[in-house]
């Protein structure tokens, strides 16, 4: 981190202040690249991003309304969906078509929006399983605990030092089954950390969180960006993503609307239309036709 | 009423050939279900590898005992491997289906007549199949009966042998499932995506599963046609696989020791009910039933005693009522 800034933050607004808050824009340093993905599910177009990069080092925001692709677009870069077409390139690697487990051991790793923590392991078990390169995970090595045993403690060692960290210490023999909603986020978001990933994806972390603690998970997100880590994000509060984020990329019908700094993109007429339309009260499926509407006016 | 005799004939029976045979048929489907999660209906299919590979190389091919042991382990990771590469991928249903489906073609399939030269058709293979195990008795020649227990000498080999692998089994599935590989099949058994997006290849440690329980269960398949010296197709019918899924949950799913005590359990219920009513019938006790409804009735109340155990202690003698409350998202 160069001295003349107080922090990653104030270094990832600094950086991205020079960048032009328009739809694909190239950023200065990014770790994620993707062109043209597209997916369709029958009829429906559900994701069709042309361009869009994100800056590493930095807490970039993927927001959009209900139905906009969100999700989507993160199984799709994620490799838990496979794209029609497309092409994205992380740290410069091309990995569309990589086999999402592959993904997760070269750095990005991704969380679930409903929790996927493992009910019936313990807090400490779901911790360890985020552990990469365990030898005792082969299954000729596991009969034979001396292999591994050094390991697991230095395994157990960083798990016991993130869930400290997450306020999850206490619960450390517990069954993740048995932890409130929140403290199960909590859980997912320092298990993906157990990896020391490079990129984390965050796909609704603040879903179903009560306010006192979407207001400690925000703090833990800013935390991960201090350490040096990447951190995307998939919300659609629009108030939660104008407190963390440094940069914002919108989506609606699948496409990416609008990109910039927190403040530019909520001043954003096509922002507005799309996300606080007239029709934000009416249901689902005719919200989304009616931004169509919007969008074309 | 001789009550002594029903004692030793249950106990016999409990801890004797046919329990051994679905106690590691149990084990393996408690890799596979138990730990991964893998709903394997087609338990019986890898016994019945482990049973044709014996009479297979011994008879058919007249080779030794042992390279049959070698085949059965080479046919069975064959047979895992063949079922799950298409089906490891999809869903947990797919496998259930696929399973049950394969274990009645292999039966269909060694009992054809196409085959009888080598497999024996629809009478199988019989012979002194286990003639080279036998061989290794080393128990005295007049050897007559221990005290309580009404084994012959050759039964009494096998028993033992039997019990040590039960033994050497239970001691590879605790070292296993305690070890950072089991920690990553419970995972996936809990949620497989959660796994995949911790950087594991889900489908080996799947397929690792699958073929690990097969084996196990091969070894069944082994023992049966060693101590029975005879390999009928008939004898493996899906209805191997569901009392060996019995066993599991009696004892309880993912206990180390869940096969063991399931099984000792239920062949002494059973065995036991079947001994009662028998004697019961022939003391005069019960006019309304003929001894030859005997052994269906023990079934009956085999399964009114399952459901009995699944509404007031679904998890089995040894599970967690709490661990299985949890809900699995």
């Amino acid at each position: 981190m160069p001295d003349d800034f107080d922090s990653r933050a104030e270094q990832a607004k600094a950086v991205l202040a020079s960048v032009d808050p328009r739809p694909g824009v190239p950023k200065p340093d990014p770790i994620l690249v993707a062109d043209h993905v597209r997916r369709s599910f029958g009829g429906l177009t559900a994701v069709n991003v042309e361009h869009v990069e994100i800056q590493r080092g930095a807490i970039t925001a993927l927001i959009g309304p209900n139905g906009a692709g969100k999700t989507t677009f993160f199984n799709l870069i994620t490799g838990f969906d496979d794209a029609n077409e497309g092409k994205w390139t992380f740290n410069g690697r091309q990995v569309a078509g990589t086999a999402p487990y592959r993904l997760a051991r070269i750095g990005m790793v991704r969380t679930f929006q409903l929790t996927k923590a493992l009910s019936r392991m313990t807090v400490i078990d779901n911790m360890r399983l985020g552990a990469k390169n365990q030898t005792g995970e082969r299954i000729f090595a596991a009969i034979f605990p001396f292999l591994w045993k050094s390991q697991e403690k230095q395994i157990d060692q960083r798990a016991i030092g993130l869930l400290e960290r997450f306020n999850l210490h206490q619960k450390v023999a517990d069954f993740a089954g048995s932890l409130s909603g929140g403290q199960r986020k909590l859980l997912e978001m320092a298990r993906a950390l157990m990896s020391d990933p490079e990129l984390v994806m965050l796909d609704e972390p603040m879903a179903g969180v009560n306010p006192a603690l979407k207001q400690s998970l925000l703090g833990h997100i800013k935390a991960i960006r201090e350490e040096g880590t990447t951190v995307l994000f998939v919300e659609h509060d629009m108030d939660m993503v104008h407190d963390i984020s440094d940069w914002v990329i919108v989506m609606a019908q699948g496409q990416v609307i609008a990109e910039g700094p927190p403040d530019t993109v909520m001043k954003d007429q096509a922002v507005i239309d799309a996300y606080l339309g007239a029709h934000h009260d009416s249901n689902l499926t005719e919200s989304g036709e009616a931004l169509t509407e919007d969008g074309a006016r | 009423m001789d009550w002594g005799f029903i004692l030793t004939q249950t106990t016999t029976q409990a801890i004797g050939i046919t329990a051994i045979i679905y106690i590691l048929a149990a084990i393996g489907l408690n890799v596979q279900f138990g730990y991964a999660g893998l709903l394997n209906f087609g338990q019986v299919m890898f016994v019945a590898a482990g049973s044709y590979a014996v009479g297979v190389i011994v008879l058919t091919f007249d080779l030794s005992l042992w390279l049959s042991i070698l085949v059965a382990i080479i046919v069975a990771t064959a047979l895992a491997l063949l079922l799950g590469i298409p089906t490891l991928r999809l869903r947990a249903d797919y496998l259930a289906i696929v399973t049950i489906a394969a274990s009645e073609l292999f039966r269909l399939t060694v009992r054809s007549i196409a085959f009888k030269d080598t497999l024996g058709g629809a009478q199988g293979l019989n012979g002194k199949l286990g003639q080279q195990f036998h061989d290794t008795n080393p128990l005295p020649a007049d050897f007559q009966s221990l005290p309580v227990l009404s084994w012959t000498r050759q039964d009494l080999w096998v028993v033992i042998v039997g019990w040590l692998l039960i033994a050497a089994f239970t001691v590879l599935v605790w070292l296993l499932v305690r070890s950072p590989w089991g920690r990553v099949i419970k995972g996936i058994r809990e949620d497989e995506d959660a796994v995949v997006s911790l950087g594991k290849n889900v489908f080996v440690y799947k397929m690792q599963a699958l073929i690990l329980g097969g084996i196990i269960a091969a070894f069944g398949g082994i023992v049966w046609a060693v101590a029975k010296q005879s390999v009928q197709p008939d004898t493996f019918q899906p209805d191997f696989t569901f009392f060996a899924y019995t066993i599991l949950l009696l004892g309880g799913a993912a206990r180390v020791f869940g096969p063991i005590v399931g099984g000792i359990i239920f062949w002494f219920l059973l065995a036991g009910t079947g001994e009662f009513l028998g004697q019961a019938i022939q003391a005069g006790w019960i006019d309304f039933l003929q001894p030859t409804d005997v052994g269906n009735i023990r079934f009956m109340l085999m399964g009114a005693g399952l459901i009995t155990l699944m509404v007031f202690r679904p998890q089995g003698i040894f599970g967690d009522r709490k661990e299985l409350a949890l809900d699995a998202r």
